[in-house]
């Protein structure tokens, strides 16, 4: 019997499973994926939002200015990549500066701090390669971004280090209240809790229209992005919007936690929850929209796509709480943007209130501090050899284009919950996010995958179940 | 440590820079390889073709390789390797990392660089479609069945026509894998016409040229591919679109010189090339950096970077003695009319051998052209080619008593002329 059960190891279903490890508790998070951060949390933005687009009052307002806040400060805890570099809200019109002061308005009323209105002249020395027309921009210094794996493996390796369970390709298919306990049954399981936690993306709405009679409606909308090499990383140095729209915040152009230049999302509302595809509308889109913010995108050095889907509920505000008429079924819903920047929030707002409704005792021996990854990158030349002395693997590189050694790929895969596939891999330590896109060093990192984890080669997998990547040995069918 | 000449890669470039410059009199050299053995691509390139031109023979690729690392070896020349090379500062100090030596620098007198190229991956095409495993460039599945002896699959559509996605259409073949067929967007194929012939042709592979692909299905592992026809400005055409039931697709559709640790130390790039801009003694803006191979730019057959490779380093032990510092000027080569850049980009006839080699590519393809050549306006070289492909990479000798008989010389051309 579980205390509780968390369905969906996103970056929702994890913050709240660290939350929830701060209490004599015992956690289980069911994913039916092969790791963590599988879904709508591995591909968005990674932007730390401010918190001025939520209208005051709201839930999203309020878990966005606070997990901004709380980002700030569990980087350090948590060792995971973030960068207060700032936002820009760019106005390209006149005659839209009142919605630009409106922004500033809702901005100012939900608490966010650092917001200021910048004008032409100090916006072009902020960012050179802005457009030509661009009059005026809305400045929110607390902004960033972060490594969204980075944050998510994080967060699910420290709770899972003060106890909290996990299960991976374990699907769910049926909950069921029934003699007081909640009984949650995988395709491979059946376990019993006395609190569900619904944090299952894009899947949200359908295990809460099976134990709620007032029904929620999920629509995935697609964001399709492109990724620019390193190189690209500076053209411009702050997040760069433009004023959102009724479909979201509109295509950004931006810097990552990692120095890319990240250019996107579209917003196409989707039937498939799985539809990850990419687009050929949507890259033309991405390009035409981001160019009228930014001067000439190199998009020349585009080194690869993706879409991600965000959890659109229909109310377009975050579900957090108790269901209606349900005893102990908590959902975590509708999570989409600011959802990455607000999740240490929901973590903690829902964890609190699951703890007072079953009053769970304070545990002692939580630890919040997580050390990440060593990277041999970060360190100086006295460091490096130091460890190398004992550490030779963090000699050895293996990806060229991000410089990413053995030892780090074998930390990853050794680490908690560590990664058993080469995107694992790759979320983990950036092996194969370079601008040869694993080209190199896939059959290398497969090796290694192979070797710790004590697997043949021919059964590593791209990312679980189905994604084998060789299909046998030479003349096999000969 | 300190080292006349630095070699970054031990790839074919790498390994006859090194051989050369140690047989023009120069003792310190070391070459710095970042994978396990030396020889770089060439180890997995299995099949033979290479050396007609360098050992008037057909060897493999490892075959080709070894000759030049027993010549290293034989010549006691130095190197490491698991080594990366971190980074070379403008004065000419190269930090690399492996196991043994940790963290470490080493002061050269020359750099060449050697690094070679990368093949440009489904990221940088934009393919739409889902992004699952089965989707390789035509190097890392030629790693993985040459080097490993594992298939990557076994229903096979390659896009592109490279060398590399042609030779392995073949290999696939033989391996056991039904290869579908070659989709190359360009109204002509990438790679060479023997390659056609010899790896798609007898194997009855069809290559659809102006075709590409436009959706790849599959969510866990491929499952199709969708490819279509393509108008002159390259955009499907609708209503030609074509499905294959397919488990793999792998690219080969182009390569690209690796040189962010060049553009880091401040080496010039040619916009065409991607690879370094440099002057007869393949010398980069940054004196005493010279580059050769593939990271100079993208060649078709490897006895063609040895003999490049050679010059390099040849000119790296003429820096060291002191040799060619300025005399005379730079003079411009320009391309015209379908050529689409030259290596070298300039040409100071001072320093010069009797004989100078430019290879260049063509944008089209050409058939019963005339390439010339002009010194000034003057032309002096005017001659019939049944046909040039961009596939195929072309070259003119240019001579230096030509050069200086030409007074006042400002600009040379090269060109390719209806007549």
């Amino acid at each position: 019997m579980y205390d509780v059960i968390i369905i969906g190891a996103g970056v929702s279903g994890c913050a709240v499973a660290r939350e929830l490890a701060r209490y004599k508790t015992r956690v289980l998070v069911l994913e039916k994926e092969e790791d963590v951060c599988c879904g709508t949390s591995k591909a968005n933005s990674g932007i730390v939002h401010a918190g001025y687009d939520a209208k005051p009052g709201t839930l999203m307002a309020k878990l966005n200015v606070e997990g901004n806040a709380m980002i700030h400060k569990l980087c350090r805890e948590l060792d995971f990549d973030f960068a207060p570099i700032g936002s820009l809200v760019v106005c390209l019109k006149e005659e839209d500066r009142p919605r630009l002061q409106e922004l500033y308005d809702r901005g100012i009323k939900n608490g966010v701090p650092g917001l200021k209105i910048i004008e032409r002249d100090r916006l072009l020395q902020l960012e050179p390669n802005i457009a030509d027309n661009a009059v005026c921009a809305l400045f929110a210094e607390t902004a960033g971004v972060v490594c969204p794996f980075g944050l998510n493996i994080a967060l699910a390796e420290n709770a899972f280090t003060n106890g909290v369970e996990f299960e991976f390709n374990s699907e769910v298919r049926d909950i069921a209240f029934v003699d007081g306990k909640w009984q949650v049954t995988t395709d491979k399981e059946k376990y019993e809790t006395k609190a569900v936690v619904n944090a299952a993306g894009v899947y949200a709405d359908k295990f809460h229209n099976m134990v709620c009679d007032s029904i929620i409606n999920i629509t995935p909308r697609k964001g399709e992005y492109m990724l620019l090499d390193r190189t690209c990383g500076g053209y411009v140095r702050h997040t760069v919007f433009q004023l959102p729209d009724e479909m979201g915040k509109g295509v950004l152009v931006s810097p990552t936690a990692h120095g890319n230049l990240l250019v996107g999302p579209t917003a196409e509302d989707i039937e498939d929850k799985e539809g990850v595809n990419t687009t050929p509308f949507g890259l033309d889109k991405i390009a035409s929209f981001s160019m009228k913010a930014v001067k000439n995108v190199p998009f020349r050095s585009v080194i690869t796509s993706f879409a991600g889907l965000r959890a659109h509920e229909d109310g377009g505000e975050f579900i957090i709480g108790e269901a209606p008429g349900t005893d102990g079924f908590f959902d975590c819903a509708g999570i989409e943007s600011p959802g990455l920047t607000s999740a240490p929030a929901i973590g903690r707002y829902l964890a609190e209130m699951i703890r007072d409704k079953y009053h769970f005792a304070v545990n002692q021996e939580f630890n919040g501090k997580r050390k990440g990854i060593i990277r041999p990158k970060n360190l100086s030349e006295s460091e490096l050899n130091m460890l190398l002395k004992d550490r030779p693997d963090y000699g050895e590189v293996i990806c060229r284009c991000e410089s990413i050694t053995k030892g780090e790929i074998v930390d990853s895969i050794i680490r908690p919950l560590g990664a058993k596939s080469l995107d694992g891999v790759k979320r983990r330590t950036r092996a194969g996010m370079g601008r040869c896109q694993s080209g190199f060093c896939s059959p290398k990192t497969m090796e290694i995958i192979s070797e710790m984890l004590g697997i043949p080669l021919s059964e590593v997998t791209k990312s679980g179940k189905g994604s084998k990547i060789i299909v046998g040995s030479n003349k096999d069918e000969i | 440590m300190d080292y006349d000449i630095v070699i970054i890669g031990g790839g074919p470039a790498g390994l006859a820079a090194a051989v050369s410059a140690r047989k023009a009199g120069v003792e310190k050299i070391l070459i710095l390889e970042r994978d396990n053995k030396l020889g770089g691509i060439l180890n997995q390139c299995i099949h033979n073709g290479f050396g007609l031109h360098t050992f008037d023979e057909e060897l493999t690729g490892p075959e080709y390789a070894q000759r030049f690392i027993d010549q290293v070896k034989e010549l006691g020349i130095e190197y490491k390797l698991n080594t990366m090379v971190m980074e070379i500062s403008k004065n000419k100090v190269v930090t690399a990392l492996n196991r043994a030596h940790g963290l470490f620098s080493i002061k050269a007198g020359a750099v060449i660089l050697a690094m070679g190229c990368r093949e440009r991956s489904r990221g940088a095409l934009n393919i739409p479609g889902y992004r699952p495993a089965g989707i390789f460039s035509a190097g890392t599945a030629q790693r993985l069945v040459n080097i490993e002896g594992y298939m990557p699959g076994k229903r096979v559509v390659i896009l592109g026509s490279g060398d590399i996605g042609l030779i392995m259409a073949r290999r696939m073949t033989l391996e056991g894998a039904k290869v579908l067929a070659v989709a190359e967007l360009m109204p002509y194929s990438g790679g060479l016409k023997r390659n056609i012939v010899q790896c798609l042709d007898d194997f009855g592979i069809p290559l659809k040229l102006s075709h590409t692909v436009i959706d790849i299905e599959g969510k866990d592992r491929v499952t199709g591919v969708t490819i279509a026809e393509v108008d002159e400005n390259r955009k499907p055409i609708p209503g030609t679109e074509e499905h294959f039931d397919c488990d793999t697709l792998l690219l080969s559709c182009g390569l690209i010189p690796e040189n962010e640790l060049s553009s880091s130390m401040g080496v010039e790039l040619h916009k065409v090339t991607n690879g370094p801009v440099v002057n007869e003694s393949l010398e980069t803006n940054i004196p005493g950096v010279f580059a050769c191979g593939n990271v100079l730019h993208v060649h078709d057959l490897v006895d063609f970077v040895s003999e490049e490779a050679a010059i390099a380093g040849k000119n790296a032990v003429r820096y060291l003695a002191g040799e060619g510092s300025c005399m005379g000027k730079d003079i411009k080569i320009a391309t015209e009319g379908g050529v689409r850049y030259s290596v070298p980009t300039t040409i100071n006839p001072g320093r010069m051998t009797n004989e100078l080699t430019v290879r260049f590519r063509v944008g089209d393809v050409y058939k019963d052209k005339y390439l010339s050549v002009y010194f000034n306006n003057e032309r002096i070289s005017h001659k019939k080619k049944r046909i040039m492909t961009p596939g195929e990479m072309e070259s003119v000798t240019l001579k230096r008593d030509e050069l200086e008989k030409v007074n006042n010389l400002t600009g040379i051309t090269i060109k390719i002329e209806e007549e």
